[in-house]
Formats: C-alpha cells, structure tokens, sequence
C-alpha cells in the first residue's frame, strides 16, 4: 500500500531534476573536466587546437632526479679548492642543458642537496615551485590538523562547563568563524608587521624587552608557521563546535557513575569522554585535513606564496597557472594531484580509524 | 571552619576558571577588536599606537574620516550591493532546489533513486578548490540566452556567481537528514486524501522544515558571502564585484593606506558579525549539524 503511494517515477525526477542536473554540470563535469585537460595541452584561450599530451603534464610537474656531484679535480687528481678552502664543484648546468649523457637531467633544477663526504648529493625537479607548494601545503595540513584538532577539543571542554555567561563565551570563540578569511589575513597581515608591529610589541612587552622583533612574513623560516598559528585561530571555534555536539551526545549516567567510582578528573576524560567521542574525532580529522588541503586565501592575501616560495601551497599555484597563466591544464593536473591526495588521505584516516573487530 | 576553607576555595576555583575563559576570549577577539578601533584613527596615529594597549581603545584623534576616505577611494556600495544579491539569490535559490531534491529523495520511490543517491554522496569528496579550473574554461565558453539573442561566456556575470552554487551535495544531505525523521504517515495520509506531491512539499513538509532551512541557509551565506577564490578569477568588471575582491582597491596600493582598509573590513564584517550574534545559537548549532554526517 504504503510502496504504491510513494511510487512516482515522474514526480520523483521531476523534483529532484534541478538540483541533480546542477550538480552534474557545475560540479561532476568539471571534475571529469580536470582529469581531461590535464592530458591536453589546453589554455583559456588559445588560437591552436587542444592537443593530447598524454602524462606530459604530470611529468613537467612530479619529474625528480637523483644526481651526485663529484668534485673537479686537477691533472694530478687532487681535488680543486677555492681560496677559503671550499670545494670545487663543476656546474649544475652543464648536466641538466642539452646534454646527450644525462636525458634524465634535461631541464630540471636543483631542489635541494647535501654534502657527503667530498661529495654533495643534488636532488632535483622538474618543477622546484611545484614540489615546495606540494611539501608545504602537507606541513600545512600535517602540523594544522592535529594541533586545531587538539585545541578545538580543549576549547570545547572548557565551555561545556555548567556556569554562569558560558554560551557568551561560546559565542566569542566562535566568533573568528563567521568572518571571512580574507578579512582575517588582511589583519594579521597588519598584526604580523615587522619591527613596529602589533605581535612584535606584544612579544617585547610581555618578556620585558627581551624578544627581538620578528619579520614574521618577510622571513622563510617563519612565514608558513605565521600563516599556520593565524589560519588555527580563525578555524578552531568550528571544530570546537563539533566536539561540543560530540561531547553532549555522552549520557550524563556514565559521568556520575565515575564519580561514584570516585575516579579522577584524567580517569574520566580516558575512560568515559574519549570512548565517547570517537566517531566525533574521525569526522572532525577528515574535515580539517580536507579543509586544510584548501589553502588559499590566506596565502593569496599575505605573502603571495613568497618569501622564497616558503609559502606556495597547491591551491594557490593551480589560481597562478590556470587563472594567472591561463594554463588550464597545467591547473587543472595540480588540481588532479590535490584531489588524489586529499581522496587517498581521506581513504587512509577511514582504514586507519575502522572499527576493529 | 572547614566549610568556610572550602567555600574560598570553590570561589578561587569559580575565579580562576572565568580568567582561562577570559584570558581565551580575549584571544579571539583581539584582532577585531583592534580593527574596529584603528578604523577610526588617521593612518599615522593607528601606527604608533601599536605600541601599547591605546591600539584597542577609541583615543587620541577620533573620526569616521577612513570612512569617508574609503567611500571615495572604492564603490562600496555597489560592492555591497553585488555581495548582498549574489548571496541573497543563491541561498534562496539553494533551498529551493536542495529542498526539492532532498524531498524527492526521501519520500518518492523513483527508478534510479538509489544509484543518483550515492553519487551524491560521492560527491562531498570533491574540494571546490579542485574543479575551479575547469570551471573556469566552462564559464568562458558557456552560452547564455541574453536580451539579444545567445551569448557566449558567463565571465564577468552574476549567473556566474550564482549558478554553479545553488546544488551542492551537503545541502541535499541535510534535507534528506531531516526529512527522514519526520513522521512518513504524515505524508502518507496526505497521499490518500488526494494531495498533489506539489501540495505535500509546500503544505506539510516546508512548514516543518524550519531548522534545516536556517541550517542550509546560514552555511550557504557564510560560504557565499566569504567566497574569494572563485570570483576573483571570474569577475573583473567593476560593477558586479563582490565585496572580498573589492579589496583589491586598497591593498593594490604602494602605500596601503592601513586606516581606509581598517575602515573597509569593519564595514563588511560587522554586519556579518551583528547578524551572528542575534542568532548566535542558531549559526553554532547549524555548524555542529555538519557533524552529523558520517
């Protein structure tokens, strides 16, 4: 009876039609899209006729090669020094410009290298900017994620207390939220500022002068920790939200019980809260590694991916090539690349965090 | 005695729990504190008063001058217009289609309905960020029918800015999450008296669907309305830029002129913030509801 009344093969499609055609166009078609372009040599633009690249793209992206430099050495084979004693080394380039013995060198650049005896190991890529943006945006997400998480379940604790003006308090933390990130970089853009700036006289006054003030974005060693401390502070009421709703679905019973157990404050947090807030602590690791993946506004707004690439992160290299460029497909393969990742991260937390049976 | 010991004590601990609390919230509010003041300080003084506690308290040299300066500087107003529509017509747009689908979902029996349903949920796994490349080729090349005739591209549009954003798979979902709890024999006394599917969704089920709506409404606001990346890559004519990107004007500057940028951000941010804190309870609990998921 019941199957009979709700059957309705027109008015089913009907209404669910707009929202499925929707999302089709704007949202499962582009990705397909992405996956396509990234095989073309496609751009915005372009007088010449797409054509099929096949991995070129993704090989122009993620090529590495592994190379030892070894030192010049004189006629009677003792190794060349400069004059502060340096070791002589012969150049980079003569390897990786148009030479017929080393194909796998072609056009790559030194990523990064380290001294091994009188040695120096060079690690290189096709692509530096692309592999710092691919590190970088993973220390993002690797130091982001577990930090925010951990906070946002402090945060949460401290306001499920039952007093006085909590749900003010509540309100407060949650505040940063609600404003647009784009206005939060601007003004730790301000915050950040160096020499005079507001976090630099902070700093001096509540160490009595001791602190040397900081170029914090002008500087590669602490831009991407500056970006990470502020994109923390505006992201941390939304997962201390989500733990609240986690930590209030635990029954009141199990609290009581431990405290007729008489267990201590630690006790009850390991063996009553935690247990309870597994499902909640899945969820809220999947959300802010995907969030986290995302990265862009504030980099856009406060340091442009400089000083010294220290800040490229993915989403922002795909905006500088397919937007900035107009090079859809060298933006649409970063943006294949991120999507795996985030995809196969995601797949990974789930198997990690599986029900044991 | 002992009571007397124990009372001080459980009043020190009252007092050192509300100074944590403070101490935090003083943390978060801190920045906007600080641009809601160095709004109206001229440039020169918003710098020096860094120095001390001066830099959140209104002294010295007050004015709404950065104001003033910033209105002339930039079109605020048609900024804020842009935002306003584009947000206002996709929310309402959102509930709308999302509302629809999710209904469809639940409470029609329809060939396909299951194999549509978790595509759906595959999608959730796509971050915007990865498809706004493609998109981007899309909305150069799309057609659109116009006052004369079929035009090509949707660069530099409000469609643009809306369209691609009225479905989107969290929004059905929390349709269908709701509706799913509500009573099916409702709907089915609906159906044999006679009422159209139409009639179901407006008369009985909308009316009932108040929390959720607030809930798919606030969310899609906050990402409308705080959307960068997108339009920034799709807008460049004055006249239908969105306030985040009217940001440009002022930050393009040699010299950023750090009062009339103050002045900006507080002028698109505390609406937002006002809006917030009247319905605090309801933004908070909309957030928490993506938590269900999963």
């Amino acid at each position: 009876m019941a199957s009979k009344l709700t059957r309705s093969n027109r008015a089913g499609w009907l209404m669910a039609s707009p929202g499925i055609a929707l999302i089709a166009a704007f949202i499962i078609l582009p990705f397909f899209l992405a996956f396509t372009f990234s095989l073309t040599n496609q751009r915005l633009a372009s007088p010449n006729p797409t054509k099929y690249v096949g991995f070129e793209n993704y090989r122009d992206l993620l090529g590495l090669a592994y190379f030892t430099l070894e030192p010049e050495r004189d006629d009677a084979g003792a190794v060349v020094r400069s004059a502060d004693g340096d070791i002589k080394y012969p150049r980079l380039r003569n390897f990786t410009r148009n030479n017929p013995d080393y194909p796998n060198l072609q056009g790559k650049r030194e990523w990064f290298s380290w001294q091994s005896g009188e040695n120096r190991k060079v690690v290189l890529a096709s692509d530096v900017v692309f592999m710092k943006a691919l590190v970088n945006t993973i220390t993002f997400v690797v130091v982001v994620a577990p930090v925010q998480a951990g906070l946002a379940l402090i945060l949460a604790l401290l306001i499920n207390q039952k007093l006085r003006g909590i749900s003010l308090f509540r309100a407060v933390y949650f505040m940063p939220v609600v404003v647009s990130i784009v206005v939060v970089s601007l003004l730790w853009r301000f915050i950040y500022s160096p020499g005079d700036g507001l976090l630099n006289n902070l700093l001096s006054a509540l160490t009595f002068g001791a602190f040397t003030p900081q170029d914090w974005l002008g500087n590669p060693s602490t831009a991407l920790g500056s970006i990470i401390a502020m994109s923390i502070w505006q992201g941390v009421g939304f997962h201390m939200v989500i733990w609240l709703s986690g930590l209030q679905t635990i029954s009141p019973t199990l609290y009581e019980a431990a405290q007729i157990e008489g267990s201590s404050k630690w006790q009850t947090f390991r063996y009553v809260t935690w247990p309870g807030l597994r499902n909640t602590a899945i969820l809220i690791l999947i959300v802010i590694t995907m969030q986290a993946f995302a990265l862009f506004a504030q980099i856009e707004v406060m340091t442009q991916g400089g000083p010294l690439d220290s800040t490229q992160v993915l989403v922002f290299q795909a905006f500088e090539r397919g937007y900035g460029k107009q090079d859809i497909s060298g933006g649409s393969t970063i943006s294949v690349i991120l999507f795996i990742i985030v995809l196969s991260v995601s797949l990974l937390q789930r198997w990690l965090t599986r029900e044991k049976k | 005695m002992m009571a007397a010991v124990s009372a001080d004590n459980r009043g020190l601990r009252l007092a050192t729990r509300y100074a944590v609390l403070l101490l935090v919230a003083i943390i978060f509010v801190f920045p906007l504190l600080f641009m809601a003041m160095s709004s109206l300080k001229p440039d020169q003084q918003l710098l020096s008063d860094t120095d001390s506690l001066r830099a959140f308290l209104p002294v010295g040299d007050i004015s709404f001058n950065n104001y003033f300066a910033a209105f002339e500087r930039a079109p605020i107003g048609v900024f804020v217009f842009n935002s306003v529509l584009v947000t206002g017509i996709t929310v309402v747009l959102t509930i709308l289609v999302c509302s629809l689908a999710g209904f469809a979902f639940v409470f029609l029996d329809w060939t396909g309905r299951g194999v549509v349903f978790s595509i759906l949920l595959a999608t959730l796994i796509i971050p915007y960020e990865t498809i706004f490349i493609p998109l981007l080729l899309m909305a150069s090349q799309l057609p659109w029918i116009g006052t004369e005739g079929i035009e090509i591209g949707w660069l530099n549009t409000y469609r643009v800015q809306i369209i691609p954003f009225i479905a989107d798979g969290l929004s059905i979902f929390l349709f269908v999450q709701f509706f799913k709890d509500l009573p099916r024999e409702l709907i089915e006394a609906s159906r044999v008296e006679g009422a159209s599917w139409w009639f179901i969704y407006r008369r009985v089920v909308m009316p009932l669907s108040g929390p959720v709506i607030a809930t798919a409404a606030i969310l899609k606001f906050l990402f409308m309305y705080n959307q960068y990346l997108w339009p920034l890559m799709v807008v460049q004519a004055e006249e239908i830029r969105p306030v985040m990107v009217g940001l440009g004007y002022f930050t393009d500057q040699l010299n950023v002129p750090w009062g009339e940028v103050m002045a900006y951000l507080t002028i698109i941010t505390i609406p937002v913030l006002a809006f917030y804190l009247s319905l605090q309870r309801v933004f908070i609990a909309s957030v928490a509801s993506t938590g269900v998921k999963g």
